[in-house]
Parts: C-alpha cells; sequence; structure tokens
C-alpha cells in the first residue's frame, strides 16, 4: 500500500496521472458549475431580507471555504514534505498557493460587496472577514518567501515550514479575532446566513463549492505538471517528451 | 545549561558593544508613540482611548524590527554554523539567543510603555496593565518572530518579508495585549486577558525554539 | 425560471451592481488565473526544449 503512494510521488509517475486527470476535473468543474449557478440565479427564491442581494453567497461562501480548505491542504503537504522530504510535496504546496490567495481574496471582494447593500459599508471588522484578511496574508507571505529564495529545495522547505506555523495559528488567530470583535461591538455583525435556508439555497451553494473544488483540483495538477517539466527538465525522461521533442502526441 | 548561559552572556555583551543598535530600537518605539498623537490631535479622551493600541503597535513594530539583528551577523561570521554544529542541542541554543533578544528589545519596552502611557494620559491601573500586557506578550513576539527572522535568513528584502511573514502572527497578542488594557479601562476586568497571554506565552516558549531550529537547519544547509 | 425579462435579471432586484460585480470579478479571477497557469506551461516547455537544444546540437 504504502509502495504504491510512494510511486505516485515520483514527479515521472505523477506528471502522467495528472495530465489524464484535470481534464476531466475541469469538465466536472464546468458542469458543477453551469448546475450550481442554474440553482442559484434559475431557480432559488428571493430573500425574505436581503432580497436579491444574497446571491452573493454563492461565490462568497464556496471562496472562503476553498481559501480554508486550500490553506489546510498546504499544510498538509507541507507536514508530508518535511518528514518525508519528498520533492513533488513542495510542489504540490507551490501549486496550491496561486488559487487559494485568489479565493481569499474573492472571499474579501464578495464580502465587501456583500457588506455594502447590507450593512452599509464596504468593509465590516466582522471576525470572519478578518480572519479572511489575515489568511489572505499568510497566503501572500508564503508565496513572497517561496518566490524572494532562489535554492528550490531552500524554498520549498522554508515555505513548507512557515505554512505548517500558519495553519496551526488559524485557529489561534480566529478565535482571538472573534474574541476582539464581539467585545467592542454590541450587536453581531454577521455575514453568515441563519439556520434556516431555502433549500434551493443552500443545494446552490455546495454545488458550487463543489465546483470550485473541482477546479482547484484541476488547477493544482496542471501547475504541477508546469513545476515538474520547470525542475526536471533536464532528465532524459522530460527530454523525451512529445512536448518537448515537438513531436505529434 | 551552562551553554545557554553562555550564549545569553555572549549576546549581552556584543549587543552592549554595540549599543546604537539595540537603542535606535527603543527610540524607534517612543518615536512612533509621539507620532500618533500628531497625527490624530491633543484632545485627551481619544488620546486616552486610542492609547493603549497604538502603545502596542508601537512595541509590536519596534520588537520586530530588532529581529534581524538575532541571527544576522552571527550569521554572517560565520559563528551560527558553529552554533549548528555543536553537540548542544540546537533548540536549547537558539531559546538561549531568544531570551538574549528579549532582554534587550523586549523588557525595555516593558519599562518605557508605562512612561510614554503618560502622554497618553492613561490612568495608573492602565499603565500597570499596560506593563504586564507587554511583559506577557513581548516574549511571544520574539518567539514567534525569531522563527520569521530564521527562515528569511540572507534572503533578499529579507526585512520587510520578515514583516509579512510575522505580523499576521502577531494579531493574537496584540488583540488580548491592547485588549487587556482596554478591558480595565472600561471597568470589565482583564483577567481573562492575562490568562490568554499566559496561555499563549507558554506554548510560544516551549515550541518555538523548536520549530526555529528547524528554520534555521533549513535556512544553512 | 424566476425572472420575467433579461432586463429583470441584470437588475437583480435593485444590487445589480453587488451581484454582478461579485460573478465578474469571480469570472474575471478565474480566467486570468486558467491563462496564466497556461502561459506559465508554454514557458516551462519552451525552457526544456531550449535545453534540448543545447544538449543536442
Amino acid at each position: 500500500m504504502t509502495m504504491r503512494w510512494f510511486y505516485y510521488a515520483a514527479p515521472q509517475t505523477f506528471y502522467g496521472l495528472a495530465g489524464r486527470m484535470w481534464p476531466w476535473l475541469a469538465a466536472i468543474a464546468l458542469l458543477l458549475t453551469a448546475a450550481g449557478l442554474w440553482l442559484g440565479f434559475g431557480l432559488a427564491p428571493t430573500d425574505a431580507q436581503q432580497g436579491e442581494g444574497y446571491r452573493i453567497i454563492f461565490v462568497h461562501v464556496p471562496a472562503s471555504w476553498m481559501s480554508m480548505v486550500i490553506y489546510l491542504a498546504m499544510a498538509f503537504w507541507s507536514v508530508l514534505g518535511l518528514t518525508f522530504n519528498t520533492r513533488l510535496s513542495g510542489m504540490m504546496t507551490r501549486a496550491l498557493a496561486p488559487t487559494g490567495a485568489m479565493f481569499a481574496f474573492l472571499s474579501l471582494w464578495t464580502g465587501a460587496l456583500w457588506g455594502k447593500p447590507m450593512w452599509g459599508a464596504w468593509w465590516v471588522w466582522d471576525a470572519r472577514l478578518t480572519s479572511e484578511l489575515i489568511l489572505f496574508f499568510l497566503y501572500l507571505g508564503y508565496i513572497a518567501l517561496t518566490s524572494a529564495i532562489d535554492d528550490v529545495r531552500r524554498a520549498d522547505r522554508a515555505g513548507a515550514l512557515i505554512a505548517i506555523v500558519g495553519a496551526i495559528n488559524v485557529p489561534i488567530i480566529y478565535f482571538s479575532v472573534k474574541w476582539w470583535n464581539t467585545l467592542h461591538q454590541g450587536a453581531s455583525v454577521s455575514l453568515t446566513r441563519s439556520a434556516s435556508m431555502a433549500q434551493l439555497m443552500l443545494w446552490g451553494m455546495l454545488l458550487m463549492a463543489l465546483a470550485f473544488w473541482a477546479y482547484t483540483l484541476a488547477m493544482v495538477c496542471y501547475r504541477v505538471r508546469t513545476l515538474i517539466i520547470e525542475r526536471e527538465r533536464h532528465t532524459d525522461w522530460v527530454q523525451a517528451l512529445p512536448d518537448v521533442t515537438g513531436a505529434l502526441a | 545549561m551552562n551553554a545557554v548561559f553562555t550564549l545569553v552572556v555572549r549576546d549581552l555583551r556584543l549587543a552592549f558593544r554595540r549599543k546604537a543598535e539595540v537603542l535606535s530600537g527603543l527610540f524607534f518605539f517612543v518615536v512612533v508613540a509621539a507620532l500618533f498623537p500628531l497625527a490624530i490631535g491633543p484632545e485627551a479622551a481619544t488620546l486616552r482611548h486610542i492609547g493603549p493600541g497604538v502603545l502596542w503597535v508601537g512595541a509590536l513594530l519596534a520588537s520586530m524590527l530588532s529581529l534581524p539583528r538575532l541571527f544576522d551577523n552571527d550569521w554572517r561570521d560565520g559563528s551560527l554554523e558553529q552554533l549548528l554544529l555543536s553537540p548542544h542541542p540546537l533548540g536549547l541554543l537558539v531559546s538561549g539567543k531568544i531570551c538574549a533578544h528579549w532582554l534587550l528589545s523586549g523588557l525595555p519596552l516593558v519599562a518605557l510603555a508605562p512612561v510614554l502611557g503618560l502622554q497618553f494620559d492613561l490612568p495608573s491601573e492602565a499603565l500597570g496593565m499596560m506593563a504586564l500586557s507587554l511583559l506577557l506578550g513581548t516574549p511571544v513576539l520574539s518567539c514567534i518572530g525569531a522563527i520569521g527572522a530564521a527562515l528569511t535568513l540572507g534572503v533578499r528584502g529579507g526585512g520587510v518579508l520578515m514583516a509579512l511573514l510575522v505580523l499576521p502572527l502577531f494579531v493574537p497578542v496584540l488583540v488580548f495585549g491592547a485588549g487587556a488594557v482596554q478591558a480595565l479601562d472600561s471597568g470589565l476586568g482583564a483577567q481573562a486577558h492575562v490568562s490568554i497571554l499566559l496561555a499563549m506565552l507558554l506554548p510560544a516558549v516551549f515550541f518555538s525554539p523548536w520549530a526555529c531550529s528547524a528554520a534555521l537547519r533549513i535556512a544553512l544547509e | 425560471m424566476r425572472w420575467e425579462s433579461w432586463s429583470d435579471f441584470w437588475f437583480m432586484g435593485g444590487y445589480g451592481l453587488y451581484v454582478w460585480g461579485s460573478m465578474g470579478m469571480t469570472a474575471v479571477l478565474l480566467l486570468l488565473e486558467m491563462v496564466q497557469a497556461y502561459l506559465a506551461h508554454g514557458r516551462a516547455l519552451a525552457l526544456a526544449r531550449a535545453d534540448q537544444a543545447l544538449e543536442n546540437p
């Protein structure tokens, strides 16, 4: 069982696997997006309090979820990489980071656009938005660190360490921001939905979340292939690839 | 343990030979604390309100600015590599360095902040809590910051990059540190804040030397 | 369908700016990311081809 996992940990094997997977994942992402948007914009009812403006949740909530899931995934690959010293782990983490940062930014942007009509301000120091902002900074920190170090192996491992330290701190940060938020504001200003959400809204949100997930997987597979080529381009097997030799695939 | 003590004394001695480095960090704190009233206005009520926050942010930034000093000089003259090669556990040696750093850059802030608090017209209990919260908080800042300093050793744009890495991680300390003073002010009592600061201090002191050693090995190998 | 006309859809009950501002930014970012990934892949392949040219002149 372990041998199989380590088999796929070899860049050469993973290159092939990822190459077969990403088109399917992309297609799934497209289908799920279409279904989610159809449900969310075509079928879901108008909200009693927020009118049509609530429909932003169909991207806001999935983006927030993905930004957190991706960071956890980065921490997971980082632990793996530092423990087993596999090259692929570092590549996976690097491939995840830009998408995670993008979703974090999207969460903030859509959060602001949701907050303006609902709460009257482009930014509210809501516990979740503030934590999301700090998560965005953590992503930027990882990307900045790995870009600044020239030696690829050192960059990967330094990045892995900061990703792990960040991941450990995220719950602490969230807790402290929540505390800070409740202390300084009377009523809880929150962008969470109430527990009783119309079925269609919930399903639309879930479909979009799955769509973003499939998109992320596809993007990561694609990006890791790029990283593999960049780093392993001196090897025979890369030189022999039809994409490189120019032969028709 | 003898080795750790020797290391702390060595770092302190080296720092005293280059007093300017240490003192400029402290003067930075003083200057920053003076900038805010200049920017916001001298109204006493406002200053009392923002005082704890301003002083905490100033202490945080001053602490952060002094972090590169932790490993840079040793790295440049090769003594850091020697530390890595020594038979003593690296985590222990690193904790000695962090301790020395805190004594030079953190502890003075604890003494300075109440004095600067007078500029913000803070009442005496607030000044006391300011000192206590900084006393508990600045070691955490040194511990977490050390990890950032180790990771960015010799990297282009090191100082700013380290700030970007480390400031988000400082947020919990800031929230509870400044919050402690404000809680006291509003009559809610700062028991919870102090307990949480303590709860952050203990794991930081225990785990950060370990993470820092890992970071140093990554940086130097 | 919920909407009586296309203009109702764009108007989105008065929230058009916010809803389409969100959806629009999402689309833009996703597209940009895909384009950037595609271009990066092309650059990596070019690098590999350049190496090949060096080794097999």
